[in-house]
């Protein structure tokens, strides 16, 4: 049976994201009451996992790292229809940027013993840095494929993958282990059902630390992070509005000109 | 110290149901407003969905769950759409007489068809004399060899064209104190849904009459023992069936402090958003009060009913309540709207239709005031 990892992040609801401010002090995310929710994209990651295991059988193991409140987001993916939910959670864990973050996952992975395949998705809703992914690759020495829209071909020893890259596509035929981070088309990821809920009760979320991983404190947390958010600032989006007079022609170069001026069209 | 929380799962239970509404409900709303119809679907839906299953034992096909997940339910569906709350209430309404009442035999032979969404039910106690007095039943039943022949008519029957089992409850023709409850099938010889109701609101919710005409019942489908129907009856009206427009109600109320809440903000009067003005704030703050006392009294029945307690009169004040605050919070809501509220386009126009019919459904206010007085008097 082949044995898949999904690395899941909890993210404050982006449904919700209006919500969040930052702190002009601690240039930090206060996000108030926002529930956590699977990030959008490890959905489709997940999907992916769950039609390998429709189809050929698999062992599909939920990793994610986060605070103990992360916990409810690995239980959703186990109702979605994962077999085992891993929580990385530690006091060490927090203020990871996403080199720290895949040091992390990667040890978990590799105390998992033997993994066919990591799935993530291509970023998160919120820090979406798309480096956790390939970090992990290169700390675990799968190789990666990024950016994913379409499984072609989800074989035991190669998949044939399609990925976007800039101003095209490219189809990929990689060597198993690999990691993989995914794209929003690749699938419409399936809806929470109540039996899948009520089948979930009997799965276990394991929980581990920093000493269950093994690693030295300074390299995982705020510590072990070479990066750092030196300032946050909120975009401000404003429409305004302005009326174009003239014949039909007139007002159609008026606005091709505008918006080529804008940056829109080049 | 009571727990007012839902438990991890419960809330899970409710993100599932809010994923299933706005994914596949939602989409069906328009044309079921356009058309009144159109509700085979959504019926398709909630059975795919399991939301049928929710109460019904596992070993029946079920999910073996209780009364507070399925107020969670409804609750999600009434906020995008009361018409298949409304169907979804209806058709637990006509499921849970055969878990409570039913046989060994009839259990195997319903549940598992209804649990699994290929059959639908209903419950016909309702007649053109009113629901409100089922003592009124002019339906009547006579035995006949092994099968019971039923004549008469239900009127107001939600699901009445689209449901294939139907409980019906109908009087002993000998003798006017003997009320009985049968399992009625589609396609019975003598069975026919005729007159299509077209209501005010919840449209797209199948509204209509049935008749029987000599309508010939197995004797092994009389529902309950002969001549206690009215219980039968009365005990999932009460509970279930009450219940059942809690849901809806608190559905709808949340839908329109939704909108009332996006278009307070959207608005601009006076160089700012609506939702800066006190008036505003003050018709805000009342539907959301009324919203959560309506919780409170709504999920604190059904968890009586869960622990196996009596909850009709419970039910009986929450109905009220959250029907009632339902009504106000629409019109609040169309208020907020101002010239808005009156275009189709905008949803608060439908929450005001739909809020009309959650009063009469399962008992009027007034009724629901009487029997809370004989609760008090008692």
């Amino acid at each position: 049976m082949r044995s898949i990892v999904v690395c899941v992040k909890a993210v404050p609801d982006p449904d919700q994201a209006g919500k969040i401010r930052i702190d002009p002090v601690t240039k930090t995310l206060t996000r108030h009451d926002i529930p956590l929710v699977v990030n959008p994209l490890d959905r489709n990651a997940l999907e992916v996992a769950l039609r390998i295991k429709e189809k050929d059988d698999a062992h599909i193991t939920i990793l994610s790292m986060g605070p103990p409140a992360a916990g409810n987001v690995v239980k959703e993916c186990l109702a979605l229809g994962a077999d085992q939910g891993i929580l990385l959670t530690d006091v060490a864990f927090s203020g990871a940027d996403a080199y720290a973050t895949a040091l992390t996952i990667s040890e978990a992975v590799k105390k998992l013993g033997r993994i066919d395949c990591v799935l993530c998705g291509r970023a998160s809703s919120d820090g979406a840095t798309e480096w956790v992914g390939p970090e992990l690759a290169i700390f675990l020495g799968f190789p990666v494929v990024t950016m994913v829209r379409a499984i072609e071909d989800a074989g035991s020893e190669y998949w044939k993958v399609k990925a976007d890259i800039e101003d095209g596509l490219r189809v990929v035929e990689v060597k198993m282990p690999a990691v993989f981070t995914v794209t929003h088309e690749v699938n419409k990821p399936r809806i929470l059902s109540f039996s899948g809920i009520i089948k979930s009760r009997k799965k276990e979320i394991t929980t581990w630390n920093l000493s269950d991983l093994g690693l030295p404190r300074e390299q995982v947390g705020l510590k072990g992070s070479p990066t750092i958010v030196s300032s946050m600032t909120m975009i401000e989006s404003k429409r305004s509005c302005e009326i174009i007079e003239g014949t039909q022609d007139e007002k159609a170069d008026i606005l091709i000109n505008k918006l080529a001026a804008a940056g829109v069209l080049r | 110290m009571i727990d007012f929380t839902f438990t991890e799962e419960q809330e899970l239970f409710r993100k599932a149901a809010r994923e299933f509404t706005e994914t596949q409900i939602a989409p069906l709303v328009p044309k079921m407003e356009e058309t009144s119809r159109d509700w085979d679907p959504a019926i398709k839906a909630l059975g795919d969905a399991e939301m049928m299953a929710i109460t019904i034992p596992e070993e029946y096909g079920g999910l073996g769950l209780g009364y507070v997940e399925r107020l969670i339910a409804l609750e999600e569906i009434a906020r995008v759409s009361v018409a298949t709350a409304m169907m979804m209430q209806v058709g637990g309404l006509g499921i849970a007489p055969i878990i409570i009442f039913g046989s060994e035999e009839q259990k195997k032979k319903y549940l598992p068809g209804l649990a699994s969404g290929k059959h639908f039910a209903t419950v016909a106690v309702t007649e053109p004399s009113g629901g409100s007095d089922p003592k009124g039943c002019s339906t009547t039943y006579r035995k006949q060899d092994n099968s019971y022949i039923l004549n008469g008519r239900k009127c107001f029957i939600t699901n009445s064209h689209i449901a294939d089992v139907l409980v019906v409850m109908a009087l002993d023709e000998e003798n006017p104190d003997s009320f009985s409850t049968f399992i009625v099938e589609k396609g019975m010889q003598g069975f026919k849904p005729t007159h299509e109701e077209h209501k005010i609101g919840m449209r797209g919710c199948n509204t209509g009459e049935i008749e029987l005409k000599d309508c010939a019942v197995p004797g092994e489908n009389i529902l309950g023992d002969e001549g206690k129907g009215m219980r039968v009856a009365m005990t999932v009206i009460s509970d279930v069936g009450r219940g059942g427009m809690v849901g809806c109600s608190l559905g709808l109320h949340q839908a329109c402090l939704d909108v009332a809440i996006k278009f307070a903000n959207e608005r601009i009067l006076y160089g700012k958003p609506i939702s800066d003005l006190q008036a505003i704030q003050m018709k805000l703050a009342d539907i959301k009060i009324d919203l959560e006392a309506g919780r409170l009294l709504g999920y604190r029945a059904a968890s009586t009913q869960d622990a196996g307690g009596r909850s009709g009169n419970e039910f009986a004040v929450a109905k009220y309540f959250t029907s009632e605050a339902a009504q106000r919070a629409a019109k609040m809501a169309a208020d907020i709207h101002g010239g808005y509220g009156c275009m189709e386009e905008f949803a608060v126009t439908r929450y005001v239709r739909d809020s009309f019919v959650l009063g009469p459904s399962a008992g009027t206010s007034d009724i629901m005031k009487v029997i809370i007085a004989r609760w008090v008097l008692a």
